[in-house]
């Protein structure tokens, strides 16, 4: 008879951290990281004490000082009294906004001019390799530079818009392009306002549920309902009766010649359509290349089995080969989203106040903080850098291709 | 691995700061040369010229310097700054002293530990319209759009002004004084302000200049003046007293030209600048001869002023407040004695 027990138990001894090899490794690592700490603990105390002699003390008090400079475009309230801090957030939504209309433009810019490049139209396709390569091969500063010379060379000054014999004039009364960027009307919202913003709001929800709805019956049964009008239909038409039944609540203000300036009105910065304008041309001819190598990715067999089946062309890019394609896409893309936010740091070349701008630029003149601002600039950046890339890597997990 | 190495070497470089530091004159003279801090360009006070030399108002005060210090007012190594790295290049060593238009206020005297030696240029903030907008004060200039060169005081003035003026305005940053003249030029801002010598020069630059006018407000001062860091007060009291010992020199007559006969027939005052009565050299750590050394590098203040941004030049700025105070200017060497 025999009696089966557990192998014996050894009991850990301080030995085995070098004799095991299942604790050697460990043992190992754990002196790599505390040297490695203990080297950078001591080069940034030293680095600390040595600065501190050269009269060079980091501090971040200023950052509650009150700024005491003005900024062109706000998407928060400010005013010079308030403090660093404030204007410093300033410049991080503009340039997240710089940076957020760059991206989208960009990547439509780029899926378009990517699928034509393959068009089998010899113009188009040519046309198309003409501005990929035009486009890359120029620095991107140089182009917004270009845009902003020639915006305020060829568009008229405001004053162009004066007086009788006046040079320039507002296109339907509303919109006038000055060199001082694209005055707009404003959106005033009375009382309901808001109630047919949200009905317009539910519209669209409605109408993207009726497109998914008409899918799913495709699919299950091969009925085709129309897609295009009745959406359109469900998106628009509740918002427009709640507007009238409302009492037209929402309202425009135009912007009209004040003493030097238009006054009134939503002021589009030349700068920022500039900055924008260059930054997504120039990243969307990137983008060109990166959906090419992602369609080119797709093996032709696909594109025949599909047109096989009877589907069209379009249908066949939509349907077969480009969700195929997005999980080449997709990795780059998000590469090319954080370029687009790091090279809107160019935006001093046109005096548009991004983060560089007020945080890296005026406040660090004014308080000449350098190495403190240049520390948080760093930080900022790499915040929304890593955001960006976070929220990216979420879709591209959602488009990857998914092996069951 | 190259994370390693950059620290190690921001390390080296914290320590020879730290270094530099103290002792500025002896630095000095071991390395052979002055490490002076000017612009990166700004003709009239600091730009290389055809021959790539280093010339301009603020550049005389460097090579004074030099003269009085290394006796050879070529011994200068110019080190070109924004006004992002000026402090920066100054504080860590870098740079023996800055003479670069730097507006001399309190915190950049006391929170950034610098020591402003002196004023060598006077300086105020105008603003500068074209003719056809009919104003004649900046009062009027509520909801105009304006350019300004950003990273300067200028900035901070204008909000001042304005609010205390309770205007509205729309400031234009602009990088440059070149931008920010195509900006103004085209339209793209009602108003351009900068420091009034610097508008002075934009507009002489212009094709037709008569066509802009300066307004008669001047909305801040601007005492500009080289500086160096805190601490090191031997070599503070050096650079003060060569750039007083050039204004003094204009005051008691003393030119590049004639320094060996005022050393020989000049006043007792005259004498004791010259270093051919007293020992102030000995005092300030130098030799007898030092501040005829400064005088003799490029001339008396109004030689320096003169020469690079006088009326005879293409700057063409007059005297005004930077005329000595027996002109009725505000140019007032303390006593060499």
């Amino acid at each position: 008879m025999s009696t089966l027990s557990d192998p014996p138990r050894e009991s850990f001894k301080p030995s085995m951290l070098l004799n095991d090899t299942r604790y050697r490794g460990y043992t190992f690592q754990f002196i790599a990281i505390v040297l490695v700490a203990a080297l950078f603990a001591y080069l940034g105390l030293n680095l600390q004490r040595n600065l501190a002699a050269a009269g060079l003390t980091i501090s971040f008090d200023f950052l509650g000082e009150p700024a005491n400079y003005d900024i062109n475009q706000t998407l928060i309230e400010y005013n010079n009294q308030m403090d660093h801090w404030r204007a410093s957030l300033v410049g991080v939504l503009n340039t997240l906004l710089v940076s957020f209309l760059a991206c989208i433009t960009a990547t439509i810019i780029g899926v378009v001019a990517g699928v034509l490049r393959l068009s089998n139209n010899w113009l188009v396709r040519k046309l198309m390799s003409a501005y990929v390569e035009a486009f890359r091969n120029v620095p991107v500063l140089i182009w917004i530079i270009i845009i902003f010379t020639i915006m305020t060379a060829v568009l008229p000054a405001p004053r162009a818009f004066r007086g009788e014999d006046a040079t320039a004039s507002m296109i339907f009364g509303s919109v006038a392009f000055t060199n001082r960027g694209v005055y707009i009307p404003k959106p005033i919202f009375g009382p309901g306002g808001w109630t047919v913003m949200l009905v317009f709001l539910a519209g669209v929800i409605g109408a993207f549920a009726y497109r998914r709805y008409a899918t799913k019956l495709l699919y299950a049964t091969g009925k085709l309902l129309p897609m295009g009008w009745p959406a359109l239909l469900i998106a628009f038409v509740p918002a427009i009766l709640a507007y009238y039944l409302l009492g037209q609540p929402i309202s425009l203000e135009y912007p009209e010649l004040g003493g030097f300036n238009f006054t009134g009105g939503i002021n589009i910065l030349g700068s920022l359509i500039a900055l924008w304008f260059a930054l997504a041309i120039y990243t969307g001819a990137f983008i060109a290349e990166n959906v090419r190598a992602g369609i080119l990715s797709v093996s032709k067999g696909q594109t025949e089995a599909a047109a096989s089946l009877g589907l069209r062309p379009r249908r066949i890019m939509n349907l077969v080969v480009l969700p195929q394609a997005l999980r080449v896409i997709v990795p780059p893309l998000i590469s090319h989203y954080l370029n687009i936010t790091k090279n809107s740091s160019l935006a001093i070349a046109v005096g548009y106040m991004d983060l560089t701008g007020t945080l890296g630029g005026i406040t660090l003149n004014q308080t000449g903080r350098a190495i403190e601002c240049i520390l948080l600039l760093m930080a900022f950046y790499l915040a929304i850098s890593l955001s960006i890339s976070a929220i990216m890597n979420v879709y591209n997990n959602a488009v990857s291709l998914k092996e069951r | 691995m190259k994370k390693t190495v950059f620290l190690g070497a921001l390390t080296v470089a914290g320590l020879a700061a730290g270094a530099a530091s103290a002792q500025t004159l002896n630095d000095v003279q071991d390395r052979g040369t002055l490490n002076c801090g000017v612009t990166t360009g700004l003709v009239g006070f600091a730009a290389p010229d055809a021959n790539g030399e280093w010339d301009g108002f603020d550049v005389a005060v460097c090579r004074a310097v030099a003269a009085a210090v290394l006796q050879d007012p070529t011994a200068v190594e110019f080190v070109p700054t924004t006004g992002k790295t000026r402090f920066t290049a100054l504080s860590s060593g870098e740079i023996d002293m800055l003479a670069r238009n730097t507006t001399w206020t309190f915190t950049r005297d006391n929170d950034l530990n610098f020591e402003f030696v002196g004023i060598n240029y006077y300086d105020g903030q105008g603003f500068m319209v074209p003719k056809a907008l009919g104003v004649s004060s900046a009062t009027e200039l509520a909801g105009a759009t304006v350019c300004i060169q950003t990273g300067t005081t200028t900035e901070l003035n204008l909000a001042d002004y304005f609010r205390r003026n309770n205007m509205e305005y729309t400031p234009v940053p602009i990088e440059t004084n070149a931008e920010a003249q195509q900006q103004y030029l085209a339209g793209a801002c009602d108003v351009y302000t900068t420091d009034a010598s610097g508008l002075a020069a934009t507009r002489a630059a212009f094709e037709n200049p008569g066509d802009h006018v300066v307004l008669p407000e001047i909305i801040s001062k601007e005492p500009l003046g080289p500086l160096v860091r805190h601490g090191d007060n031997e070599w503070g009291d050096i650079v003060r007293w060569t750039l007083n010992a050039l204004i003094a020199a204009e005051e008691y007559g003393i030119t590049s030209t004639n320094l060996d006969e005022m050393a020989q027939n000049g006043g007792p005052e005259v004498k004791r600048i010259l270093g051919t009565e007293g020992n102030l050299g000995e005092m300030i750590g130098l030799d007898a001869e030092w501040a005829r050394r400064a005088i003799g590098a490029g001339g008396n203040y109004g030689e320096l002023f003169a020469r690079h941004i006088g009326e005879s030049t293409p700057i063409g700025l007059s005297r005004g407040l930077n005329a000595q105070w027996t002109d009725g200017g505000l140019l007032y060497a303390p006593p060499f004695r």
